[in-house]
């Protein structure tokens, strides 16, 4: 990808002079779901991003242009230092990440493996929805909350430069609403006029999700490579 | 039900045999007519006369329209009948017998279809209409295996169908003909084709999951630029003899598919882009605009045939450029047009095709049969479309996110469809160059009506056998539609971060340089601010508050006259909507339905829309007042001197519109006044609004609004309103969006007065349990206009003094308007429902 083939040789060669090259072996012990090409092509791209440092950070990001176009940009970036996507707790974010944690977050995007079974599947899908659900649960407190909803829909037609500011918070608020009775409608919550759906929990987030193939939306193209490979 | 169908029948079958009786004695002379007018007018001056030979053609042409469309009436009055049998089955067996009785009165071969008939008029508009309503996402997500399919799997077909004729031909077991290798190439490659319109015909009573639809109909698109150029290069072989081919002139077939294809693409993105532009221009012509999308998509056709260009690209590829920007540059009712008009040819024009078939076969003189040629060309197609499809398949899934299965490549295989392209190709040739034309054609008749009827039939049972995924019928919600947006960007960033170029990542290029450059330039600058989707999501909103009040009334028995399948169904009311996205979203399912049927979905549709509208006046939210009504813009056209009077649904929304102010009015009078009222009431006032609005039904009166709005705008002044003055403002700006936003701004500014609106309240941090906990219609504000409404009892009784004095009862009961001037529609309060038989 972009590097001709003597230059990958002799990446190959410097990285295993030093540290990288152990840290690739770490990656790739650590992460059955990649093979070793795109773990090392990861690797290439994680010391691009880091400045050949062990450890990225957020500003690190800045350095994909590409990204800044991006409305949820924030909340992407975001989501490689969310200890609840890293498994390293329930809440608050990590200050840098290092390749180990790169992995593991770009493994939520892994394509399903068909030998997988049902129960697998599922807890799959699960781990996926649990990624887009921490993206939404900005605070951590396992609810997405209409003010939570309603920042999202805000970020998501920020993207549109034409539309003024005051309006789209307006629009957002009353899409969220919307968007909170109607999740409350499918996921069996009794309907009260009175008692009103606060927010959405995750199982109620999964729930939304019934019908939806998941698998053709949340997964990046060039990870299938193995499927390729082998 | 029976009777009624056996009544059709019968005077269906009697037109038939009139046309079919007349028809030949029409052609066969100078007719009847004149020589009966001559006998009878020696005598000086005519009071009648009859124009007989003046009108034969057109005249005979409509007459045969007619029977094709009675028929389609016909089969579908019997659900049951369309569901297990395909309507295009259905239309070749009816147009053989049609064909036989004419025959029987007169033999001579009546109506036939003629390539002229079928390139030029019947097949643009069923192809433009696939390329208007392609969801172009899943189409361009599944490009690259779509073209495959179309070039090597067309190549693959015509090859091998070819040969091997020609190897079994060689054997002897054919007798003796007088063909050459060339020859049976021609064939190949004019019987290789999948065929649109047989594709989409029956794919779209299959249902089949949308991914292999496409794939499939894609297919039988862009196989036209292959189909083309193989026929134009065998038959020019053919034409030069076997012997002169040199290796030049393969080489230039092979240059010649490129300039075909590409240039017919080109041709195609060239007048779609034209086509945009000007119907950025468009709004002052409001009439005209539908005509601009037909005209010029018509145009890319024939100029891409005048270039001997593949045209069926040309005018898809227009299609499908020009929808995202002409759906959102002209207006709401322009769309309604263009997709009413557009369904209306192409379904016609698949009808009159089907039936013309099956009446074109009926004429002995094309008739020359060999048991063996045909049998082999029915073994030989259906087997190598097989092989071909597991061989690319093959290579196709190495490749490919979605794998195509064992069951989807056996429907593929299945559901490659031969039809009238291939027939009107045959036909073309030329019967001194190609000796056994006649064996080609009745060769092509039998496999076209073996795949169309035999497999058409058997396709749905096999699908139901194989349970193929089916497509899901419902549509997104807006949940999903909100993630589905947000998977685009996550995944797109993720490609950036991890430095991969992939489909999201081209896909996010292309979208980047579309708002920057191409949107600019051809579309209105207020389309511009509301194409983006989530917008739409909003207008749908409007849509769905509306019914699910409606919804809501209608549980409560009140309001039983608007059809609801049920809630979760009627998120999408967006055929009333012409954004680009919100169309795309249901094109599929237009796709998927029956053609013919679709008009009358949409119909029943419209009305929904058209009840909601109605009803929206009872929906006090003040989601739906500020947003549905139409920007003030568009009401000058009344009075312009170009336009012709607006139709009912622009009224609607000018009488909702200055309701709207109305109520706001009066709202913002008795906060003043200090006059409270309890949900309580304005329950009750709800309640019996339905129940007038039941008997009154659809208030598309005359509506004599201009004096009212008039004094109205006057009255308004004393308190100080601001909306009129503002609304003028904007008049120059065209968008809803701008004067959308205004509204926010005065409603935040009137929320001191008295009137507490959540929704729109610019408030950050506003407390959620008021939002959700409170239906936006039922906020205290809102209910103070219903319940002095409901207090004083409006006689049900239309009178037109009403109309002498309606700004008097305009301050206690809009209805006044609507009993006043629409007492013709109060006899009919059941209309909706008969539309849904």
């Amino acid at each position: 990808m972009g590097v001709s083939h003597s230059s990958k040789e002799a990446w190959e060669r410097e990285s295993r002079s030093d540290f990288w090259w152990t840290q690739i072996q770490e990656g790739f012990r650590s992460q059955s779901d990649f093979n070793w090409d795109q773990i090392k092509q990861l690797h290439q791209r994680f010391r691009l991003l880091s400045g050949d440092q062990p450890t990225i950070r957020p500003e690190n990001f800045d350095y994909v242009l590409d990204l800044e176009f991006n409305p949820i940009r924030s909340r992407i970036v975001r989501a490689f230092f969310d200890n609840r996507n890293l498994g390293k707790g329930t809440s608050g974010l990590a200050e840098e990440i290092g390749f180990e944690d790169f992995l593991t977050i770009i493994s939520y995007f892994k394509p399903l493996r068909s030998h997988f079974s049902k129960e697998e599947a599922e807890l799959y899908r699960r781990e996926k929805l649990r990624f887009l659900f921490h993206m939404y649960d900005e605070d951590g407190d396992g609810v997405i909350t209409l003010q939570e909803y309603r920042r999202v829909v805000e970020d998501l037609l920020s993207a549109n430069p034409q539309v003024e500011r005051a309006w789209v918070r307006s629009i957002a608020n009353s899409i969220a609403c919307r968007a909170l009775k109607e999740a409350a409608r499918v996921s069996g919550h009794p309907r009260q006029e009175d008692q009103p759906y606060q927010a959405i929990t995750f199982e109620d987030f999964v729930k939304t999700w019934q019908g939806i193939d998941l698998e053709v939306k949340m997964r990046v193209n060039f990870l299938n490579q193995e499927a390729a490979a082998l | 039900m029976w009777t009624w169908e056996s009544d059709i029948l019968c005077v269906l079958v009697l037109l038939a045999w009139l046309v079919g009786s007349v028809y030949p004695q029409a052609l066969s002379g100078p007719g009847l007519g004149p020589e009966l007018l001559h006998h009878w007018n020696n005598s000086g001056y005519s009071v009648v006369s009859l124009q007989w030979i003046s009108v034969r053609a057109p005249f005979l042409t409509t007459s045969w329209t007619l029977v094709a469309l009675f028929s389609a009436l016909v089969f579908h009055l019997s659900h049951k009948v369309t569901s297990i049998v395909p309507e295009s089955a259905l239309l070749i067996v009816l147009g053989l017998v049609l064909g036989g009785i004419v025959w029987a009165a007169d033999h001579i071969a009546s109506f036939t279809l003629t390539p002229t008939l079928f390139f030029f008029y019947l097949l643009p508009p069923i192809v433009l209409d696939a390329g208007y309503f392609m969801p172009n996402r899943l189409f361009f997500g599944n490009l690259g295996t779509i073209l495959l399919y179309a070039v090597i799997g067309t190549i693959w077909n015509a090859a091998t169908t070819g040969l091997s004729l020609y190897g079994v031909f060689l054997s002897g077991l054919m007798g003796e003909l007088k063909i050459g290798l060339l020859d049976f190439l021609l064939f190949g490659s004019l019987i290789a084709a999948v065929d649109p319109v047989a594709v989409l015909a029956v794919f779209e009573e299959v249902h089949v999951n949308e991914v292999l639809f496409i794939i499939v109909f894609g297919e039988s698109l862009l196989n036209d630029a292959v189909t083309v150029v193989l026929y134009n290069v065998f038959e020019s072989f053919v034409t030069l003899g076997g012997d002169k081919v040199t290796g030049v002139d393969c080489v230039k077939g092979i240059v010649s598919f490129f300039v075909v294809s590409l240039g017919g693409t080109l041709v195609g993105v060239i007048f779609a882009f034209l086509l945009s532009l000007v119907t950025r221009f468009t709004k002052h012509v409001r009439i005209i605009e539908p005509g601009f999308v037909f005209v010029i998509s018509y145009l890319s056709y024939l100029t891409s045939e005048m270039l001997s260009l593949s045209a069926i690209l040309a005018i898809t590829f227009c299609g499908i450029c020009c929808q995202k920007y002409v759906k959102a540059n002209i207006s709401e009712q322009s769309a309604t047009t263009v997709r009413y008009t557009m369904k209306m040819l192409a379904s016609g024009s698949e009808t009159i095709i089907f039936m013309f078939l099956g009446i074109s076969a009926v004429d002995p003189l094309i008739w020359t049969w060999n048991t063996a040629f045909v049998l082999l060309t029915l073994v030989f197609i259906s087997v190598y479309r097989a092989i071909g499809v597991v061989l690319q398949t093959w290579i196709l899934n190495r490749y490919r996110m979605v794998q195509l299965e064992t069951i989807d490549q056996v429907v593929m295989s299945y559901g490659g469809l031969r039809g009238a392209v291939a027939y009107a190709l045959v036909v073309l040739l030329d019967e001194k160059k190609v000796k056994e034309k006649n064996l080609f054609v009745s060769t092509t008749l039998i496999v076209v009506f073996f795949t169309v009827i035999f497999q058409g039939l058997t396709i749905k049972p096999l699908v139901q056998w194989l349970k193929v995924k089916r497509s899901e019928e419902r549509e997104p919600k807006l949940n999903e539609k909100l993630h589905g947006r947000a998977f685009d960007h996550i995944l797109s960033a993720i490609e950036d971060i991890s430095g991969q170029i992939g489909h999201n990542y081209l896909r996010d290029k292309w979208s980047n340089f579309d708002r920057k450059f191409l949107s600019k330039v051809l579309m209105r600058r207020s389309a511009q601010k509301s194409r983006d989707r989530i917008l739409n999501v909003f207008h749908e909103l409007n849509l769905k508050d509306a019914i699910s009040y409606v919804a809501e009334g209608e549980r409560r028995g009140s309001l039983a006259f608007i059809r609801s399948p049920s809630t979760d169904n009627m998120v999408n009311v967006d055929f009333s909507t012409p954004r680009p996205s919100t169309v795309e979203a249901s094109v599929s399912y237009l796709l998927r339905e029956n053609v013919s049927t679709v008009c009358l979905d949409m119909q029943s549709l419209e009305q929904r829309r058209r009840s909601i509208r109605d009803t929206e006046d009872m929906v006090t939210h003040h989601t739906l007042q500020q947003y549905l009504y139409k920007p003030r813009q568009e009401y000058k056209h009344l009075y312009s001197r170009h336009e012709i009077t607006p139709n009912e649904d622009e009224k609607q929304d000018k009488e909702i519109f200055h309701r709207t102010m109305r109520k706001r009015l009066e709202s913002f009078k008795s906060a003043k006044l200090g006059i409270n009222q309890n949900k309580k009431a304005a329950k009750l006032y709800k309640r019996e609004r339905a129940q007038k609005r039941r008997n009154s039904s659809i208030p598309n009166g005359k509506l004599p609004m201009e004096n009212l709005a008039h004094n109205f705008v006057i009255k308004e002044k004393d308190f100080e309103l601001s909306e009129p003055e503002e609304a003028t403002n904007y008049e120059e700006t065209s968008g809803g969006i701008e004067f959308l936003a205004n509204v926010t701004k005065d409603v935040t500014s009137e929320s001191g007065a008295g009137i507490d609106n959540p929704v729109f309240s610019p408030d950050e941090d506003l407390d959620p349990s008021i939002l959700s906990r409170v239906p936006p219609w039922l906020s205290p504000g809102e209910t103070v206009v219903p319940s002095q409404r409901a207090r004083v009892q409006i006689p049900n009784s239309p009178s037109n003094f009403r109309r002498l004095t309606p700004f008097r009862l305009s301050n206690k009961s809009v209805d006044s308007f609507l009993l006043a001037d629409g007492p013709e529609e109060q006899l009919q309060p059941t209309f909706p429902e008969s539309t849904h038989m």
